[in-house]
């Protein structure tokens, strides 16, 4: 592997990573700014000052952020939005927002606009697009001062065409207007589909501002090589297509960590526990990759059929407050203010920290303000942070074999030796920055969610996977490096002749340049 | 009762979100859902039997519609030219359970709380009428677009099921439909009482116990007086798709004091038969229900995946399937098994 810079700019801290064929070569943690740049730049800054100038030379620079999906949670930066539902004379009782938390639904709301067409299940329409009810909403939606639409049609992700054309006539209408298609999003479920879209056309203003800030930052401090942005399944997208798409980006962090775990401690397949200043968040890495929930997924409240990891988090970290008499560990936690409240930084808050500090598992702030803790109280406060892991790397796995467990996050001396149902807890080095080195090391991914009719199970299965790895290459992979890491077919009850729902997954290497076609 | 309605539903029926959302939306316009005791109905009221017809999938994309799915019922009116009294569900189980609710909700005639399975089924002779031998026809059927049919006439409840999935089918795979009306008295004599209430209760137990972080599968069992059989993982899921339905068998490997264990879940659309390390156990009429071990949340035929840790559960079967009659219609023998019910209950 060549040399690449891994960023995370989490609500706490901006980490930043220099990674090589050989490893971890730098690492710098950094506090977060408000407005993001600078403390990106302060951060670039700092690793260049540890590694040397030489640090400018990556090939590649991959950054992973929780700014999308905070956005969203807290309601803050997002662009107003017009949706155009194209599925009449069908589901038209169920307007686009329904099911999102109204104060969130309000602050995007552009209006909504009902069109005659969509697909079958088989592509066919379902009746013909009414091209002048689209004419009729565009002009509606430039007279509004709308900037952002988002674009939905029944069974679009098994043909585009519909949403293609009503995006053709959307522009002409409305010049430099910005348009999400959901077939774009991929995955069949109309309703979840449509809230992915609108998330995203919701947040395009701010991923323009974020990806250009980042970018900056890069140049301020003189690194030239491509930026890519992390995923939430573990894989990276160019920042052009990060402007597009920003709902991609939105739970990368957990992701990241996991990822990272697996590459600092080389095991493919462990559970991995991420124990942060406030929460634990434990989950299954199988092939390298996080496995994914089976759920619906919601975010800020919105229900989406997002790719995210199978995590539980719980309310143990280093921030977590301990209360004697009767005991308690958490759930509260003293969080970003740690250093001002932990009493090894001085303050009166019992954390933890303080915990792991006179017990001789971490080694920070000033020991001697927690030496009058009682023996017994860090005993029994440990083992009840202990019980507490343990209960739910339980639930998390689906193994019945022990198995190993990889110890990451800077809470991570927290995670006790044994644990029931682990076969061996592994330690790695700069395991305070794992989700930096995970989106280090991001792969470029590419999927296909089709109906297929009249194949076999094995045709249908291939002509996913062709289509799949087209996706990557276009992506940006390298085709040689592709491999497939998942792959489902499920036969549709009540459809004529063999019907079959498949979905293939690859991931690849960044490919070094572009590939000839 | 949607929580309840999708643990009855045995697997199959879809999800009942869609028709959830229906409802709110509804009731935000003012509109009620009145639920009516079947023992108050006149002998010659005149009550609508609901369902929405089709696949899983497409319902995924062409989102349930309280506009359209009450269109069959008005075209109903119209070829018997009389108004009718209630409506109630063909089946409890999944979004057909709702989707008769969120009905109610649009044209407010009182739902009754009844249905003609207790449960879901994947056909239409699968049902407590039929079993009763009662009048199949006539059925009408409609889509989204403007295309409806009546059905006048059929030889018989399985010559209706086959007539009307054709028609279905060429719809799109999806369609509301209105089933052979019902006399009040035929719904009191030959409905499966109060299982609009028990979805509800059921619904509120498995809230309750998440709310108070109690068990929510000891809740479901203490609830419909059912059994735990098997607590496992799903380490393989088995599809194909046949004469029109999902068929297929998931098998679990088995965790706490079903360790070192196997079971075998058939189903079609719904499941059907468990057979614990070889042998079968459990099977049609009685409820397999599949549920989330820690949610206690259902789980459906389309939807199990492995990896999932769920339990399985058996809830006693409606008394009027047990009939010579009602075996032969929803028996193991009606799913292709070869062999007889036994009732896990009465071991």
């Amino acid at each position: 592997m060549n040399q690449r810079i891994g960023i995370d700019v989490g609500g706490t801290n901006t980490d930043a990573v220099l990674v090589d064929a050989n490893g971890v070569v730098g690492a710098i943690k950094s506090p977060t700014t408000a407005d993001v740049i600078s403390g990106v730049r302060q951060a670039l800054t700092e690793l260049i000052n540890s590694v040397g100038p030489s640090a400018r030379q990556v090939d590649s620079a991959m950054i992973g952020t929780t700014h999308f999906v905070n956005a969203v949670v807290q309601r803050k930066g997002l662009n107003k939005i017009a949706a155009l539902r194209v599925t009449l004379p069908g589901s038209a009782s169920l307007p686009p927002l329904v099911d999102w938390p109204k104060d969130l639904a309000k602050v995007v709301n552009g209006g909504s606009y009902y069109i005659s067409g969509g697909n079958e299940f088989d592509g066919q329409p379902v009746v013909p697009l009414d091209e002048d009810a689209v004419v009729k909403a565009a002009q509606s939606i430039r007279n509004s001062g709308i900037t952002s639409v988002g674009i939905t049609a029944s069974f679009s992700p098994l043909s585009s065409a519909c949403e293609d054309r009503v995006a053709e006539i959307i522009a002409n209408e409305c010049p430099g207007i910005r348009i999400t298609c959901s077939h774009a999003l991929g995955r069949i479920g109309l309703l979840e589909r449509e809230n992915a879209t609108l998330l995203n056309a919701a947040l395009l203003d701010l991923a323009a501002n974020t990806t250009d800030a980042f970018r900056k930052a890069l140049d301020d401090v003189g690194i030239t090589a491509p930026l890519y942005i992390t995923l939430n399944d573990g894989t990276v997208t160019s920042a052009e297509l990060a402007r597009k798409f920003p709902v991609y980006c939105f739970a990368s962090g957990p992701t990241n960590s996991m990822r990272g775990a697996a590459f600092l401690s080389g095991l493919d397949d462990a559970i991995v526990c991420d124990v942060g200043g406030t929460t634990a968040d434990i989950g299954c890495l199988v092939n390298g990759f996080p496995r994914e929930a089976n759920n619906v997924v919601e975010v800020g409240g919105v229900r989406t059929l997002f790719r995210m990891p199978d995590l539980i988090s719980i309310g143990i970290g280093g921030g977590t407050i301990v209360r004697e008499s009767p005991l308690s560990v958490g759930p509260e936690s003293v969080g970003f203010r740690l250093l001002k409240e932990a009493r090894v930084f001085g303050g009166s808050q019992l954390t933890l920290t303080d915990v792991a500090v006179a017990s001789g598992l971490m080694d920070v702030g000033d020991k001697t303000l927690v030496s009058d803790i009682p023996e017994t109280l860090i005993a029994d406060a440990l083992a009840m942070a202990h019980q507490k892991i343990s209960v739910t790397v339980d639930q998390i796995k689906t193994d019945s074999q022990d198995v190993p467990m990889i110890a990451v996050g800077g809470g991570a001396p927290l995670i006790p030796e044994k644990i029931p149902g682990i076969s061996v807890v592994h330690r790695v080095p700069f395991h305070g920055v794992a989700n930096a080195v995970g989106a280090a090391i991001a792969q470029i991914s590419g999927e296909a969610d089709q109906v297929f009719q009249d194949f076999t199970r094995d045709d249908a299965l291939a002509a996913a996977l062709e289509i799949a790895v087209e996706n990557a290459v276009k992506s940006g992979a390298d085709r040689q490096s592709i491999k497939t890491i998942e792959m489902e077919d499920l036969p549709i009850a009540y459809l004529p002749g063999h019907a079959i729902r498949a979905r293939v997954r690859v991931v690849g290497d960044i490919a070094t340049s572009t590939e000839d076609s | 009762m949607a929580v309840g309605t999708w643990i009855l539903g045995t697997g199959g029926g879809g999800s009942p979100y869609l028709n959830l959302l229906n409802i709110r939306e509804l009731y935000a316009t003012g509109r009620r859902v009145t639920l009516k005791d079947p023992m108050t109905l006149p002998d010659d009221a005149l009550v609508a039997v609901l369902s929405s017809q089709g696949a899983p999938l497409i319902g995924q994309e062409r989102l349930a519609d309280s506009a359209m799915a009450l269109k069959p019922l008005r075209i109903m009116e119209e070829y018997l030219g009389r108004k009718f009294d209630a409506l109630m569900p063909v089946e409890i189980g999944g979004g057909n359970g709702l989707h008769a609710i969120m009905v109610a909700a649009a044209t407010g005639l009182p739902a009754i709380d009844a249905d003609a399975m207790g449960r879901a089924y994947p056909e239409a002779q699968m049902t407590s009428f039929a079993v009763a031998n009662l009048q199949c026809y006539p059925l009408a059927i409609s889509d989204i677009r403007d295309n409806e049919v009546v059905i006048p006439k059929a030889h018989s409840w399985k010559w209706m099921e086959r007539v009307s999935r054709k028609v279905c089918t060429e719809f799109g795979s999806q369609a509301s439909t209105c089933k052979a009306p019902r006399s009040g008295k035929e719904v009191r004599d030959h409905g499966i009482l109060y299982t609009c209430n028990k979805a509800i209760s059921l619904g509120k137990a498995v809230l309750k116990a998440r709310q108070k972080h109690t068990n929510p599968v000891d809740a479901i069992l203490d609830e419909c007086q059912g059994s735990r059989i098997f607590t496992g993982k799903v380490t393989d899921v088995e599809r194909r798709t046949t004469g029109g339905f999902l068929r297929g068998r998931t098998v679990l490997e088995g965790l706490g004091k079903n360790t070192k264990e196997k079971f075998n879940l058939d189903f079609q659309n719904e499941f059907s038969v468990g057979s614990l390390n070889g042998e079968a156990i459990v099977m049609t009429p009685d409820l397999i229900c599949v549920v989330d071990s820690i949610s206690g949340e259902g789980i459906g035929t389309e939807s199990i995946r492995y990896g999932q840790r769920v339990d399985v559960l058996v809830l006693p079967a409606p008394e009027i399937f047990l009939s010579p009659r009602g075996l032969e219609l929803v028996g193991p023998r009606a799913f292709g098994f070869d062999f007889d019910y036994r009732s896990y209950f009465k071991d």
